[in-house]
């Protein structure tokens, strides 16, 4: 009894329209929750509900079949018994005709209509009766929008699933849609309605059909929706936007042939509107439709369809060609969508029915202007609608000759032959004597529209070989009439392109139509080509006596060599073998031996620029390039040691560079060059081995370049390979002078003598050496560990950073090889920390080099001790600190524990105290200060990832936490001011560095300090960088909400710190920061900042007057932003003062 | 009084390319980049007016009258110094959908931007749409107080209307300025709200 209670409380609370929305869900919920697992039946319920589904009180009614729809509705994956189906079916059919309770009789069909067959499904004569009854009853347009909505569903429903039962209907069913579609105007609905049209059509597709015979009345009722007038705002709720509605006009548009008298006719109107909508409209429907309809129904309307389609593309074309290095590879002329639908139009056309070919080839306006082309030499000259003219008939011949080799090869015959006779370029005679000979070229008159429709037809006809490539048929092409045209004015036009050239006189359409028609002959792909090999190399011989001509960086230049590129590329692409020897031998060959050659008119820049682009569009040629580099640079560098010639030196710093930065990055993208680079390598260090002592002079540009290369190189190569060069490097270094340091006494008095032992040659041996070890990988092996330690122990406290670079590459990578193979044999990771943290600097006399730093040490020092200046110079002091740094960081990455150790000396040189015994000069504390830096920047030349050095994940956070925490209580603490200045610059330099998730974490602890190296930052230009990663720590916990909760405690200091640094003088990126900073405080609490309203305002109006523009464009949105924070009272404040 | 109300479309003009600024000075530090012609258009660049355009005619005259529209000028209505056109029938603009900034009315031009940063004089003309357009004082004001709030203190600012294209000319001339009764204009809450949400967008 209860559950009988409960029934009808569910029931009255649905069917009651005072109660809310919400409540009458779940009480629909709860029944179809009961129903589903059969807590109650569906029979009960109907029994209980008959009261509601009979009363003649509408209402009721209403509601009552409503929630009984509803029910269904969330029953469709429960089984049913056909019978009960077809009961309920009949039940909601009948009510169809009560125009009460319409709602719950559409859902309650739809519900029973959408059934799966496997649990109970609508049979055939039951849909009919549904789709009777509505075609009969329900008077669709009076409906409610979501009624009509539903109704059109059915509709579709029907159409879709009971297509052969509905068919029965026939014309009632046609008319009776016509008049449910009529004046609809919801887009949701009229989506339905158009894939009802394009279903019904499917529903009867004979022609003597109900759709057949009423084809006009159907048309009318979609046809006025077209051009689609759509005003509804992006973000309708049912997510129905312009494309879909368009798109399934188009689609009921051309669902059927029988719509073809009423629609293109339409569709031709429509598209001669000004409305840029309506003719990308048209024109996509009417592509449809071409498809759709046939060719005997179009061919009707090709005499109104071809002015249609020309008019489209004269209005959719701008007159403006360019004639830049960037459009030689695409079209050169701006496209819009009227201009793509069209061409696919036309394109379509033609490939159905060739007959239209013929509105193209009679065509008045095309037949004119390849007539008088050659009125107007000059593209220059040309008024903007001649121009205009031979754009679009250019372009519409080429979609022509590109829809199908049908159309090719008639456009061809028409107008190819035309056009060379009005260009005068006369036929290749079957003899094969040319009437021109190889001089008299000159003579043609050059005409730029000419050249550029023949360009553009050319381009089209290139298409069809490819195709044929694909279906391999190479030989059919050849039996095309386009193609034996081309072929048989192949030469004279390869002719002509030159003469366009040569003869310019730097006329920019000259060089460039020139060389676009070289570039267009030289892309006939395969064996069917109508440009044959001999012509083929000709081509590459002219272009590339276009590069190597001595005239300078000039248009000419650059387009030849972009085409070149081009070409290169393109036989890369396709794999064409025999083109690529050619390519080989004329390009590749010529310009190598150039860049071998020091004897040549161009710059040296212009012929490595010219040579690695051509040389990175195929392997084979980086590979011969490389060879080719390897050749120059010895042979300038032995013409360097001949001659002392200095140009030559010159030269090979900017041929490493190139090859460095340009050929590198290809090389280590294509496998199995790594001989080759090896070989590279080693040819570098044999060149320096035999190199005499007496020449000693090498720029530090080349120092430079070659360290970069030999890093690069060996970061790219293999390990063994890697293994050949360290042996080959560690060779020379052995027999060099070099090694003759390892025994030097390690005293002090040796180390400052050191300085004039070196060459310059061993400098560069040394440095080389070091980028060797920079750049190795860690399973590499690395011989002699000890010694060599030894050595850049020494070179490093003699100043050669590198030299520290290498120790810290080395302290970070070694031992640590892949696979647990101990590599370095003679030596352990913990000896060689060892040698370079406790080998003892013997001592013990008094150094007084300079006259001024005499102090006198004890007996042995160690490194440690001389970072500290315990004994030794400032200078030695300085070095020894910045070598700790790169140390330092090498253990850092690797995790090493003895990282504290160095981080302690360092932070140990930033004290000074007052104890006479231990002076730091400031200058070794700034060292001290900045090695900071080093340990926790990226580094470009050692230590990343390129060149495998060993990183642990989150180093930079491990070093933040540890040395945050010392340098806190050691500011805290600190009395002497210059030492507080040195701590907050190591501060400043971890922080900047550290990712920013970290910084917020501990923002309330940082503020203060940060702000404080803001101040004593600004003091000194020479920080500002370091001031400017700072400002940018800050801004950044500024944009974040755990960073402003602290900030919001020390506004003051803040705003004061930032308010100072918008007139910092020596940086424009400080105080333009500054400014933004300031505008993001305002979010801050009101009571917060207001009361530094007037001290920012004042800031900021000084910064209007910035001498940067960007400073005071900042100015003026932050002066707005912290007016707008008052009322309108601060306007007459601030504003009124002239 | 007002016998016909066709909302009509303003002539739109294309806006033109902006000309790009070459970057070459930012590398150095010292070197100053004076105030010019350009820095001072693109301050005015965004002033937006929410228009819409009304064609009227008034009883006594025949000929039409296009009427420059502000949205917030509904507001407006009670101060007549800077809106004459009181006698409009307001409740009957359905369709206030044209914001338009005043570069594209061509009410501004790079051209008529006169700037001297030596002298801290700047100059700007504006041609107004309309001989009779009504919104010429709101226009020259807010131009005025876009240029107050974004240039340094020294500049003296002067705002005209382009000669011959309006019919009181001489006096907004005048009435723009002069100080006082600028100064007088934005005391009124209604003004300084209208002329806040014209130059909203500028700021963004």
């Amino acid at each position: 009894m209860a559950e009988r209670n409960q029934l009808t409380l569910h029931l009255e609370a649905f069917v009651d329209v005072t109660r809310s929305p919400t409540e009458q869900a779940e009480s629909l919920k709860a029944l179809a929750f009961s129903l589903d697992n059969d807590f109650l039946s569906l029979d009960q319920l109907v029994r209980e509900m008959e009261m509601y589904l009979t009363t003649t009180d509408n209402v009721v009614r209403a509601r009552g079949i409503l929630l009984l729809a509803e029910i269904l509705n969330c029953l469709k994956a429960k089984p049913l018994d056909n019978a009960v189906v077809h009961t309920l079916l009949e039940f909601f059919t009948q009510k169809l005709e009560d125009w009460r309770t319409v709602r719950g009789a559409l859902v309650g069909c739809l519900a029973l209509l959408t059934r799966k067959d496997t649990v109970g499904m609508v049979t055939a004569i039951d849909a009919q009766a549904v789709g009777k009854s509505f075609v009969e009853n329900v008077s669709v347009q009076s409906l409610a929008r979501h009624d009509r909505k539903l109704a059109f569903e059915l509709l579709e429903c029907l159409l879709q699933q009971y297509s052969g039962a509905i068919m029965t209907l026939g014309t009632i069913l046609v008319y009776a849609t016509c008049e449910a579609i009529d004046g609809e105007k919801d887009p949701q609905c009229l989506l339905v309605a158009f894939h009802i049209i394009e279903l019904l059509a499917q529903l009867f597709p004979s022609s003597s059909g109900p759709v057949a015979s009423n084809a006009s009345d159907l048309f009318d009722v979609i046809g006025c929706y077209f051009p689609l007038h759509f005003t509804h705002k992006k973000d309708d709720e049912a997510g129905v936007n312009r494309e879909d509605l368009s798109g399934g006009l188009l689609l009921a548009f051309s669902s059927t042939p029988f719509f073809e008298p009423y629609a293109i006719p339409l569709l031709l109107e429509k598209l001669s509107s000004s409305l840029p909508v309506a003719k990308v409209d048209s024109l996509k429907c009417l592509e449809d439709c071409a498809i759709k309809y046939g060719v005997s129904r179009m061919k009707k309307h090709y005499g109104r369809l071809w002015p249609a389609i020309k008019d489209a593309f004269f209005s959719s074309t701008g007159t403006h060609l360019s004639f830049s290095l960037e459009s030689l590879t695409s079209p050169g002329i701006e496209r819009d969508e009227i201009h793509s639908e069209a061409v696919n139009l036309l394109q379509r056309l033609l490939k159905q029915d060739i007959s239209f070919l013929s509105f193209v080839v009679d065509d008045i306006d095309i037949n004119t202007v390849i007539d008088t082309i050659s009125r107007h030499s000059q593209y220059k000259e040309m008024p903007d609608t001649n121009k205009l003219e031979v754009l679009v008939i250019s372009q519409i011949l080429s979609v022509s000759a590109k829809a199908s080799v049908q159309s090719c090869n008639i456009i061809f015959e028409t107008f190819f032959f035309r056009l060379m006779n009005s260009l005068g370029i006369s036929e290749k005679t079957t003899t094969g004597i040319h009437v021109h000979d190889e001089n008299s070229t000159v003579s043609i008159r050059l005409y730029h529209g000419g050249l550029y429709l023949c360009i553009a037809l050319l381009s089209a006809s290139k298409d069809h070989i490819l195709g044929f490539e694909e279906c391999s048929s190479p030989p059919g092409c050849l039996q095309e009439s386009w193609c034996s045209l081309v072929r048989s004015f192949s030469v004279s036009l390869i002719r002509v392109f030159t003469s366009a050239v040569c003869s310019s006189n730097d006329c920019v359409e000259d060089v460039y139509l020139g060389v676009k028609g070289l570039l267009t002959m030289g892309t006939f792909s395969g064996d069917a080509s109508p440009v044959s090999r001999s012509e083929f190399e000709k081509i590459l011989m002219t272009l590339t006596s276009f590069i190597t001509a001595k005239s300078g960086k000039t248009i000419l230049w650059e387009l030849a060599l972009k085409a070149l590129v081009c070409i290169g590329s393109f036989i890369n692409r396709y794999h064409e073998h025999d083109k690529a020897m050619s390519y080989m031998n004329i390009v590749v060959e010529n310009l190598v031996s150039l860049a071998c050659s020091s004897h040549c008119g161009l710059p040296y820049p212009m012929i490595l620029e010219a040579t690695s682009e051509v040389c990175s569009t195929g392997p084979k040629y980086v590979e011969k390039l490389v060879q080719g580099f390897e050749e120059a640079l010895c042979s300038s560098l032995s013409e360097f040691y001949v001659n002392g010639n200095f140009k030559s030196i010159e030269n090979c710093s900017q041929l490493l560079e190139c090859f460095t930065n340009k050929l590198l990055p290809r090389v280590a993208e294509i496998d199995g060059l790594d001989k080759i680079l090896v070989h590279f390598a080693l040819s570098m260090w044999n060149q320096i081995e035999t190199s005499g002592v007496g020449c000693d002079f090498y720029g530090r540009e080349f120092v430079e370049a070659a360290m970069a290369t030999m890093r690069q190189v060996v970061g790219i190569a293999l390990v063994d390979s890697q293994n050949i060069i360290i042996q080959k490097a560690y060779n020379v270094i052995s027999s060099s002078k070099l090694p003759a340091m390892e025994s030097i006494p390690l005293t002090l008095v040796a180390l400052e003598g050191l300085q004039r032992d070196l060459s310059t040659r061993d400098q560069l041996i040394l440095s080389l050496f070091a980028s060797v070890i920079i750049a190795a990988s860690p399973s590499a092996s690395i011989p002699d560990v000890k010694s060599l330690t030894h050595l850049f122990l020494v070179s490093l406290l003699k100043g050669y950073i590198p030299a520290a670079q290498a120790l810290g590459s080395m302290v970070n990578k070694l031992g640590s090889g892949s696979g647990g193979t101990i590599v370095s044999s003679d030596c352990s990771f913990e000896e060689v920390c060892d040698i370079i943290f406790h080998t003892a600097f013997a001592s013990g006399k008094k150094i007084s080099s300079d006259g001024s730093g005499g102090i006198l040490c004890g007996s042995e020092t160690n490194l440690s001790q001389l970072c500290l200046g315990l004994c030794g110079s400032l200078d030695l002091q300085t070095r020894a600190i910045t070598g700790v740094a790169w140390i330092g960081k090498g253990l850092l990455m690797r995790g090493d524990k003895r990282v504290n150790e160095t981080t302690l000396v360092l932070l140990e040189c930033l004290k000074s105290t007052n104890c006479p015994t231990k002076v730091l000069h400031p200058a070794a504390m700034k060292h001290a200060a900045d090695a900071f830096f080093i340990i926790m920047s990226d580094s470009e030349v050692c230590l990343n990832r390129k060149l495998h050095a060993v990183i642990r994940p989150l180093y930079k956070q491990r070093f933040f936490s540890m040395t945050v925490p010392i340098l806190e209580s050691l500011i805290k603490n600190s009395q002497s001011p210059l030492s507080r200045t040195m701590f907050l610059v190591a501060l400043a330099h971890v922080i900047s560095n550290v990712p920013v998730a970290v910084i917020l974490d501990n923002t309330k602890k940082l503020h203060p300090m940060i702000l404080e190296g803001l101040s004593v930052l600004s003091h000194d230009s020479v920080d500002k960088e370091t001031l400017y990663s700072l400002l940018l720590v800050l801004s950044g916990t500024l944009t974040d909400i755990k960073g402003l909760e602290s900030a919001s405690d020390n506004a003051h200091i803040i705003i004061e710190c930032l308010v100072k640094l918008t007139s910092y003088p020596h940086l424009m990126v400080v105080r333009e920061t500054a400014v933004q900073c300031l505008v993001a405080l305002l979010e801050l609490p009101h009571g917060r900042i207001y009361p530094f309203r007037r001290e920012v305002l004042q800031a900021v109006a000084k910064a209007l007057d910035d001498p940067k523009r960007r400073v005071r464009q900042e100015a003026i949105r932050c002066r707005q932003a912290w007016a707008s924070i008052t009322s309108t009272s601060t306007l007459s404040e601030v504003e009124f003062r002239d | 009084m007002v016998s016909g109300l066709i909302n009509e479309n303003p002539i739109v003009y294309q806006k033109q390319e902006r000309r790009a600024r070459p970057q070459s000075s930012n590398t150095d530090e010292l070197s100053a980049e004076a105030i010019d012609q350009l820095e001072i258009f693109d301050i005015l660049f965004l002033l937006h007016f929410l228009c819409f355009f009304l064609t009227v005619t008034e009883p006594n005259c025949k000929h039409f009258k296009q009427v420059f529209f502000g949205d917030a000028i509904i507001k407006l209505l009670g101060s007549e110094i800077w809106f004459q056109s009181k006698q409009l029938d307001i409740p009957h603009i359905k369709d206030p959908e044209h914001p338009y900034s005043l570069e594209e009315l061509k009410v501004l031009t790079e051209d008529s931007v006169e700037v001297d940063d030596d002298k801290s004089y700047v100059r700007v003309t504006f041609t107004p749409t309309v001989e009779h357009c009504s919104m010429v004082a709101i226009i020259g004001l807010c131009i005025r107080v876009k240029l107050m709030r974004s240039l340094p203190d020294r500049y003296k600012v002067d705002i005209r209307i382009a000669p011959g294209t309006h019919a009181t000319e001489d006096a907004v001339n005048k009435q723009l300025n002069d100080k006082e009764r600028v100064a007088a204009a934005l005391e009124s809450p209604n003004l300084v709200e209208m002329v806040d949400e014209c130059l909203l967008p500028s700021f963004e």
